[in-house]
């Protein structure tokens, strides 16, 4: 065996660069998707293929927004809206945690109270909309109830699921180490429920913006729902298309969101379904 | 005076209402700073009898005495280390190790000052900030009894520590042990299948027969310390092997009749 080969023949498997390589193309592949469709849009409803009545067109669509924008209300309807979400999202997953958590705490109260929490996830609560616009009125905080319905059962369930996961041998060892209950929650309960919790948090986000939206539906001096209900009574199509634009790429805001706040309350370890 | 004592404890647990003896009255005295192994086939009331002494059940009869002080169904007087190590995956290796600290109360901080020269000195610098899953088995075998010791009890239960790990490191784990225990002069109490492992490392080995559990032998191990590999080979070692053997050849082995 020779001690050197020619450096033309020596094949040295780079794993940063096969990923790097790959990286690329699945970026470039997804950009062009994206450019394809919006490109075709536009060309099939300037060509009639498609009624540009019914589907606006995006350069319509970006031509009204900037008018919306600038002349109109559309800012202020989408601070309205991400606000009445946010709010939702984040008192329904702190609490809706709060609930899945307490049930470690007695085997009774969690058996006793599992089928109601059940039979509460089956309402929809979106069907609910009109009686909390009549108990909390068509203000913000009407809105703000909505999205909090639609998420806390989910986390409370998913918290619940994950208080099941807990490893009885740690338990044990805690104890062993003269560990108080309270000890046993908050350093093994917790975070071992932690990723079952995260996980709810991409349902939850999309959850919250769907119940801010119906409560704007329902009755609403503000917000994106009640401006895309509006466009469709004056039937001006474009406004609506408008409306639902903002609304996928607000969604997609607090979906990134989520995902870095994943990271922060994870720390290397893995969401659970 | 002995350092623990267990006086005719039992354990009988009911199971579809018929009562199934774990372990029958067993009496132990042992004395402060022995290593005591405890051998038997499985199901024989080893875990039981340990998770007894951990106070984690309480035995159906009996006492158990830390200094003549009875700790019946009282855990967090003894250090105990099961087979799994039981890290918290969340937790770095150092702040695994002071969990035992922070549940007496003692700050974090004090706490990983305590624990930094004993992670250096036992062979795990350099790992305090990894994650337990990013070293290798006996690592983190080392750092679950490390934890054990800094809670610092004098007593130290050891159910199968080595049991999930290859050959070799199982070797190494038990010199390094030796070295942990001569330098800290606690009284162990280890539970092992290993017949070798229980001679290497023990003064005395308590043989223990199926079940229903019940104490059958004590054997006192005569061979000289510090031990090493020569040991492993010595005339006395096999002696003692042989007589360990013939204890736990004895009985009927249920399942070959099954």
């Amino acid at each position: 065996m020779r001690m050197t080969q020619p450096e033309k023949n020596r094949y040295i498997e780079d794993e940063k660069k096969r990923r790097q390589r790959m990286k690329r193309i699945v970026i470039a592949g997804q950009l062009s998707i994206g450019i394809l469709v919006i490109v075709l849009w536009e060309v099939l409803t300037r060509i009639g293929v498609m009624d540009s009545y019914y589907w606006s067109s995006p350069s319509t669509i970006y031509e009204t927004a900037k008018v919306a924008l600038l002349k109109g209300t559309l800012w202020s309807d989408l601070v309205y809206t991400s606000l009445a979400t946010l709010a939702g999202f984040a008192s329904g997953t702190f609490f809706g945690s709060l609930i899945g958590l307490s049930f470690w705490w007695s085997a009774y109260y969690s058996r006793i109270s599992e089928p109601y929490l059940i039979a509460f996830n089956a309402i929809p609560k979106i069907a609910l909309g009109p009686v909390i616009v009549i108990l909390f009125g068509i203000g913000f905080f009407s809105k703000v109830m909505l999205a909090f319905l639609m998420t806390v059962i989910v986390t409370a369930l998913a918290a619940h699921s994950g208080i099941k996961a807990v490893d009885e041998d740690l338990e044990k060892l805690l104890y062993s180490l003269g560990a108080k209950r309270r000890h046993v929650f908050t350093k093994v309960v917790v975070p071992t429920a932690m990723p079952w919790i995260v996980s709810s948090l991409r349902i939850n986000i999309a959850l919250a913006l769907a119940g801010t939206i119906v409560g704007e539906f329902i009755s609403s001096r503000q917000g994106i729902g009640r401006m895309i209900l509006y466009a469709g009574q004056i039937l001006d199509i474009d406004l609506v298309w408008v409306g639902v634009c903002v609304l996928s790429i607000l969604s997609l805001l607090m979906y990134a969101g989520t995902v870095s706040l994943e990271k922060l309350l994870l720390r290397g370890q893995e969401p659970k379904q | 005076m002995y350092k623990l004592k267990v006086v005719e404890a039992s354990k009988i647990f009911r199971r579809d209402g018929q009562e199934v003896v774990a372990l029958q009255e067993t009496t132990m005295q042992i004395p402060a700073g022995r290593f005591v192994s405890i051998i038997g086939p499985s199901g024989c009331g080893k875990s039981t009898l340990f998770n007894m002494i951990a106070g984690l059940i309480k035995p159906t009869t009996g006492e158990i005495l830390l200094d003549d002080k009875n700790i019946v169904g009282k855990s967090g007087y003894v250090g105990y280390m099961l087979q799994k190590d039981l890290l918290l995956p969340w937790r770095t290796i150092l702040d695994n190790i002071i969990l035992g600290l922070e549940i007496k109360g003692v700050s974090k901080r004090d706490a990983r000052q305590r624990a930094l020269p004993l992670l250096k000195r036992y062979g795990l610098e350099g790992f305090e900030d990894n994650y337990p899953p990013e070293l290798s088995g006996g690592m983190r075998q080392r750092a679950a009894l490390l934890r054990t010791l800094l809670y610092d009890q004098d007593i130290i239960l050891l159910d199968e520590p080595f049991g999930a790990l290859d050959a070799q490191t199982r070797l190494q784990m038990q010199s390094w042990l030796l070295k942990i225990w001569e330098d800290f002069q606690k009284t162990i109490l280890f539970v092992t299948h290993d017949i070798d492992e229980a001679i290497f490392l023990s003064d005395d080995i308590y043989v223990l027969s199926q079940r229903p559990g019940k104490l059958k032998a004590k054997v006192h191990v005569e061979l000289e310390r510090p031990r090493g590999e020569g040991t492993l080979l010595s005339n006395e070692f096999i002696t003692l092997k042989q007589t360990l053997l013939d204890l736990l050849r004895e009985e009927p082995d249920e399942n070959d009749t099954a």
